[in-house]
């Protein structure tokens, strides 16, 4: 309940960010939403010297499309305000799927996006998203910028590949060369809760030809586990009812799940599977309503 | 609070302190604070704001809840530091000097609480939802709570609350 | 003009709730909202292992950092007879570990410092070298051969048997069972789970050496047992002993047991001659303060073919965790799990029972369960709902047939209760009326064809509240009496103050209610105090939902005192015999002149300046209640439910809730009591409890892993009544606050086993997860819920 003690740094430009950072030599970490790092502060699972308090940095709290068709997220867009973003409902849909399934409402009012990608954790829902869309994050250093694909961010529970003295400044979801399908599945007991499992998809598609697939797992593994094979059985082609099966077959595969007291191991890969091809016909239905 | 008088640790401690200015219900206040101090916490020892409890140590109970520049958030998950400049209402500054707020009368007419313990972070809740969204439907009430847990009621009776404010609000406004 | 009774906020009034305005204006006094000057702060450091023995602490570096004013050991506490404590079951707990620690979370050492924030510092800046030893998660590894003996401190204690206790004729029973025509049999665990009020425990102690007097500011449903208790432990004199319980943030049991960090607190305060506060977190709470359930239940019943129940053999092991700390009547054991089966008509029963200590958190009687009653109504229902399947028989019809008849009372229970009214027909009839049972299976049996499987689950029950009568009755020897005291001023406004303890229901408003129905007083002239010792009358306190049939009894006899007494001034002022005057609400009149009357008012004020000769002066009254039996509020709950038979997830369609508590006070709050309920059945059926994997690592010591369900998917539900008045109660009131948590799991549980029968499942133990259900019903094979959880490898 109680934090340990640690310096606090309140800068306002990214700039004096990095520079403290860099002074920090690794015992300093950056808080943004903290929705995830202050609740580790208070459990004393997480002890930095120093905090950087990134809020009072202006410019950072932005998503937008550029004319590409890229989607961009600020460091401090919150949840909500991608929850709330009448053009990501539509033209980002995994997206916007799992916006209203992240934490709780109010969570969401100070949590951001590009924190909850970099916090690493195998429960946070967005880093599937990012996965499955092939997204990457920016990151700024001493040295200038840096573009990360997200499926070669997180390299372990929490863990991150950004330099101690670098700051994730912008999240991307690329521009679909076709229209943007996709889905978020969660099985949550209640709001809140951890997924027992999760299953993220995002199709480009081009009629009912999916152009590109991406299908990403939360929960089931130690990290974000991106289920590669599944997604490409499903390049080239159609939705119909034998490719979603392998699509479902191959996620369920690729899904690394524990036993506890959320499910058993099989029960997390049936629902891979469930979910994944509930995900694939609801897409698929829907088309063919649209047609 | 005096200026004629702090006692003072005879053996100075070096300990990080920050100055921060907070305006809470309206009233500039402010306070030195060790950087770890939870914001939930400087609200009340520090101010004596007792309204705002605190129910959980994993930011899923929500009986914290207070609107930090008009949105609800978890005050035990936010540090007192980062509220210097900003705006915090409690749950003491939903009446005026001679009004309750009607999610006040709402709590107490339609039996929304019993113990009393998760209500002001719910009500501070409620009172974002009815901000943004002042014709809420019972499916819409039970969605923006849903991150303020309750103990006793079973929520049946708050969504009346919020119903029994939200009518009383519209019907204010004109 | 007669006195409307409801304007006056009498009884049956929904009258708002006094203590409403405090809380919404965040003005309530909670213990951790009380600041007493120079007040320092406590922590305490808790075992991370299950079973261990201590080689040794380190406190050192805990001294060493500033502001630290104290800290204490078991070693410590040994020296002042303090490092253990009785329990309330007569047995001992430890305070702080001395030789071992017993269950994860146990208290081994405590930091008094000048916050909190320090006192946290402290704690981990000591070092304990533990000793693992082999861990117990269940009663059944606690039975077995070569299990490691957990209570190596206690005297004669071989092995890890708390008690074994049976009640019930086992001669009859054997033979209906040798008669029978089909025995059905039902094997399952009602897993721990845990009350969790919001509020987690906490005390500010303040002992003032320069007069002796200790005072304790206390999360605590019983002040006055508290008191005694502290006399006893701490070895004060009790008149120097002061325990105030101000407001509560919820209770449900969970604030009745003696917690170390209470005695530890009183100590520190002792000793360093300053208020300690100690307020722990919401993991102190869930992972070592008292807990409810974790029995399991091997049950069987003797049924005739035309389905009459001719006996029922129930065998419950129940695990009490590493100390016997539950706060129940001393006579039973296992609470009154033999109140189980009360509203059917049985011949003979028997029942025995078997206790076992476990590396675990102690406790096992709380979290709104009337004494166990949560688990024989669970047990019951579960059991009945097995039986008419069994029997292929409708679920209502066979509950029906067996029900003690509305003429049958009073009627001895095959485990010797004394139920004295009831209408269970009547209550089911309420019920299936209102869910549309017809309608539903056929609508079940059309939807099944078509994939989709919805269920239907049935609870029935009356349960006994009110605890109780001294012949049979007691906590460590202490009878279950109750109390009021009331003091009319002169104006005819008054203050009453009572024995029991509210957390939330409402006593500040209903009480008056009860004097208001009494006297005629109007309620908001009334003012309600409850929870300090010194000058509340002794009580046992509120839970097991005993206030309204005992505190509330207290109320309406010491009313009836006060009416009395009045009644004799009333005669003196309107110069007439006591004979020849007659009362309605608020009034003394003449029976031959009705419009010559006095108020209540009048002779409040001629009470204390125009007595009669001869009586003494005052208007100012106490009364002691002695209940001459339980109360027996019954219910039928029935619950509808879809499953989905792809993941297990099930969805409430409905729920129907038809309660008879007597007489009603205040409907609004009783619906309230019964939402309320309803919600934490829902919750355990759902999805809370607390498990334990092989190591004794809690599961469900936070409020990610403990699982309360929010506005988001708590069912809505519907509320009707029946009223059967109680016979001996003084305003025909029975107890209400925990029915719908001790009828409701069965009938959402129930409603999901109905749903997945066909496929052959018999049990699922609750939580029903989605992923029990969905194995149940792939495998048709029952699921056990009994921990160590699994954590094996893919």
């Amino acid at each position: 309940m109680y934090p340990s003690r640690f310096n606090y740094e309140s800068p306002s430009t990214i700039e004096e960010a990095i520079a403290l950072l860099d002074a920090g030599r690794g015992e300093a970490k950056i808080l943004a939403g903290g929705q995830s790092l202050v609740p580790m502060l208070k459990l004393r699972f997480a002890a930095p010297e120093t905090l950087v308090d990134i809020n009072n940095i202006p410019g950072l709290g932005y998503h937008h499309f550029d004319d590409a068709g890229a989607l961009h997220i600020g460091a401090l867009c919150r949840h909500e305000d991608i929850e709330k973003s009448a053009v990501i409902a539509e033209r980002q849909p995994t997206i916007a799927a799992a916006a209203p399934l992240v934490a709780d409402p109010i969570v969401r009012t100070r949590g951001t996006f590009v924190g909850s990608v970099c916090h690493g954790d195998p429960q946070g829902d967005w880093a599937a998203c990012m996965i499955a869309l092939d997204g990457y994050v920016v990151a700024q250093g001493p040295n200038g910028r840096r573009e990360i694909p997200v499926k070669s961010f997180v390299t372990g529970p929490f863990q991150n590949v950004l330099a101690h003295n670098e700051i994730a400044v912008e999240a991307v979801v690329p521009a679909p060369r076709g229209e943007a399908r996709g889905a978020y599945l969660k099985l949550e007991r209640r709001v809140g809760d951890f997924a027992t499992a999760a299953v993220a998809v995002a199709l480009d598609m081009s009629g009912d030809v999916v152009l590109r697939a991406g299908i990403a797992l939360t929960g089931v593994g130690g990290t974000t586990v991106n289920a590669s094979e599944a997604a490409e059985s499903l390049t080239g082609s159609t939705l119909d009812a034998d490719s979603i099966a392998r699509a479902a077959e191959l996620a369920a595969a690729a899904a690394q799940p524990r036993s506890d007291h959320r499910g058993s191991a099989s029960y997390k890969r049936h629902i891979v599977n469930t979910f994944t091809a509930r995900a694939l016909s609801g897409i698929a239905s829907s088309s063919e309503r649209a047609a | 609070m005096t200026s004629l008088y702090e006692e003072v640790s005879v053996t100075p401690v070096d300990v990080p302190v920050r100055r921060v200015t907070i305006t809470v219900n309206g009233e500039r206040r402010a306070a030195d604070v060790e950087p770890r101090l939870l914001l939930a916490h400087l609200l009340r020892q520090g101010f004596g704001l007792t309204g705002t409890h605190t129910g959980c140590d994993t930011t899923n109970c929500g009986a914290c809840t207070v609107l930090f520049d008009g949105r609800p958030v978890k005050s035990c998950t936010m540090l007192a530091v980062q509220a210097d400049g900003h705006d915090v209402q409690t749950v003491e500054g939903l009446a005026s000097a001679s009004e309750l707020h009607p999610i006040q009368e709402g709590f107490k007419e339609e039996h929304g609480l019993q113990c009393g313990y998760c209500t002001p972070g719910m009500m501070m809740a409620a009172k974002a939802l009815l901000e943004e969204n002042p014709d809420p439907s019972e499916d819409e009430i039970r969605w923006a709570l849903s991150g303020n847990l309750c103990r006793c009621t079973g929520y049946q009776n708050i969504v009346k609350a919020v119903l029994w404010a939200a009518d009383k609000l519209r019907a204010s406004a004109g | 003009m007669t006195i409307d009774e409801i304007k006056i906020g009498g009884m049956g009034a929904s009258r708002r709730r006094v203590e409403d305005n405090r809380f919404i204006r965040g003005r309530g006094n909670y213990v951790d909202d009380v600041v007493l000057p120079g007040m320092l702060h406590m922590e305490i450091l808790r075992s991370p292992l299950a079973h261990a023995r201590i080689r040794s602490i380190d406190v050192s570096k805990a001294w060493e950092i500033p502001g630290v004013r104290l800290v204490l050991t078991g070693d410590m506490m040994a020296t002042r007879n303090l490092a253990w404590m009785p329990t309330l079951s007569y047995d001992t707990q430890a305070v702080l570990a001395t030789d071992k620690v017993r269950f994860q979370g146990q208290e081994v050492a405590a930091v008094i410092a000048d916050d909190p924030y320090i006192a946290k510092d402290a704690c981990e800046a000591i070092v304990v070298d533990y000793e693992p030893l082999p861990v117990i998660v269940n009663p059944m590894q606690a039975m077995a051969d070569g299990a490691p003996l957990i209570r190596d401190d206690k005297e004669n204690q071989p092995d890890n048997k708390v008690f074994d206790w049976e009640v019930g004729d086992r001669a009859a029973t054997d033979q209906a069972f040798a008669e029978a025509d089909v025995v059905s049999k039902l094997e399952l665990h009602y897993p721990r789970s845990h009350p969790s009020p919001l509020e987690p425990c906490g005390s500010i102690a303040d002992f003032d050496r320069s007069t002796g007097k200790l005072t304790v500011y206390m999360t605590t449903q019983a002040p006055h047992i508290i008191r005694a208790a502290v006399a006893l432990v701490a070895e004060l004199p009790e008149h120097m002993i002061r325990i105030i319980s101000p407001d509560l943030g919820g209770g449900f049991g969970n604030k009745v047991p003696v917690y170390p960090g209470y005695v530890i607190s009183i100590l520190a305060s002792i000793l360093t001659e300053r208020p300690v506060k100690w307020i722990e977190d919401k993991t102190g709470n869930l992972i070592s303060t008292g807990f409810g359930r974790d029995v399991y239940l091997q049950g069987e019943m003797a049924l005739r073919k035309d389905g009459r129940i001719l006996g029922v053999r129930m065998h419950t092991i129940s695990d009490h965790g590493a100390f016997f700390s539950d706060a129940q009547p001393s006579k039973f054991k296992i609470g009154l799990m033999h109140s189980a089966f009360a509203c059917y008509d049985i011949p003979s029963a028997h029942l025995t029972a078997t206790g076992m200590y476990t590396n675990k958190a102690p406790g096992g009687v709380a979290y709104r369960c009337s004494f166990r009653v949560t688990e024989a109504m669970f047990f019951q229902e579960r059991m009945v709902q097995a039986a008419a399947d069994d029997l292929g028989m409708d679920q209502a019809e066979f509950r029906r047939m067996n029900f003690v008849r509305d003429d049958d009372f009073p009627h001895r229970t095959a485990f010797g209760f004394l139920t004295d009214s009831g209408q269970y027909g009547k209550c089911l009839d309420v019920g299936l009326e209102a869910i549309g049972y017809e309608q539903f299976l056929k609508d079940q049996e059309e939807a099944r064809k078509k994939g989709r499987l919805l269920g239907i689950g049935i609870s029935t029950m009356t349960e006994p509240l009110g605890a109780g009568n001294s012949r049979e009755y007691d906590i460590l020897g202490i009878k279950m009496f109750d109390s009021a005291e009331l003091r009319v001023h002169m104006t005819g406004k008054a203050i009453l103050r009572t024995g029991a303890k509210t957390q939330g229901q409402g006593h500040e408003t209903t009480w008056a209610q009860i004097v208001a129905h009494e006297l005629g007083i109007p309620a908001d002239d009334i003012v309600v105090e409850e929870g300090d010792t010194d000058t509340a009358p002794f009580g046992m306190g509120t839970y097991a939902s005993r206030s309204t049939p005992v505190a509330g009894a207290a109320v309406a006899m010491v009313a009836r005192k006060i009416r009395a007494k009045a009644r004799k001034i009333a005669a003196h002022l309107l110069e007439v015999s006591e004979e020849d005057v007659e009362w309605e609400l608020g009034r003394f009149y003449v029976r031959s002149q009705p419009d010559r009357g006095v108020s209540i008012q009048d002779c409040s004020m001629a009470a204390y300046s125009n007595v009669p000769d001869g009586m003494e002066p005052g208007l100012e009254n106490t009364a002691y209640y002695d209940p001459p039996n339980l109360t027996w509020p019954f219910a039928c709950y029935i619950a509808t439910v879809e499953v989905d038979p792809e993941t297990g997830v099930w969805d409430v369609l409905r729920m129907v809730a038809v309660d008879d508590c007597g007489v009603r006070i205040n409907p609004m709050i009783v619906e309230g009591q019964i939402m309320g309920g309803l919600t934490e059945a829902y919750a355990m059926a759902s999805m809370q409890f607390i498990t334990f994997d092989a190591d004794g690592n809690c599961v469900g010591s936070n409020y990610m892993d403990y699982l309360l369900p929010t506005a988001w998917e708590t069912p809505g539900f519907e509320l009707h009544e029946v009223v059967t008045p109680c016979p001996h109660h003084p305003i025909g009131a029975k107890g209400i606050g925990e029915c719908a948590t001790v009828g409701g799991p069965a009938a959402f549980v129930n409603a999901v086993m109905d749903a997945v029968k066909h496929l052959g499942v018999r049990n699922i133990d609750m939580p029903l997860l989605p992923d029990r259900v969905h194995q149940a019903a792939n495998t048709g094979n029952d699921v056990s819920g009994m921990p160590p959880v699994r954590t094996d490898a893919p």
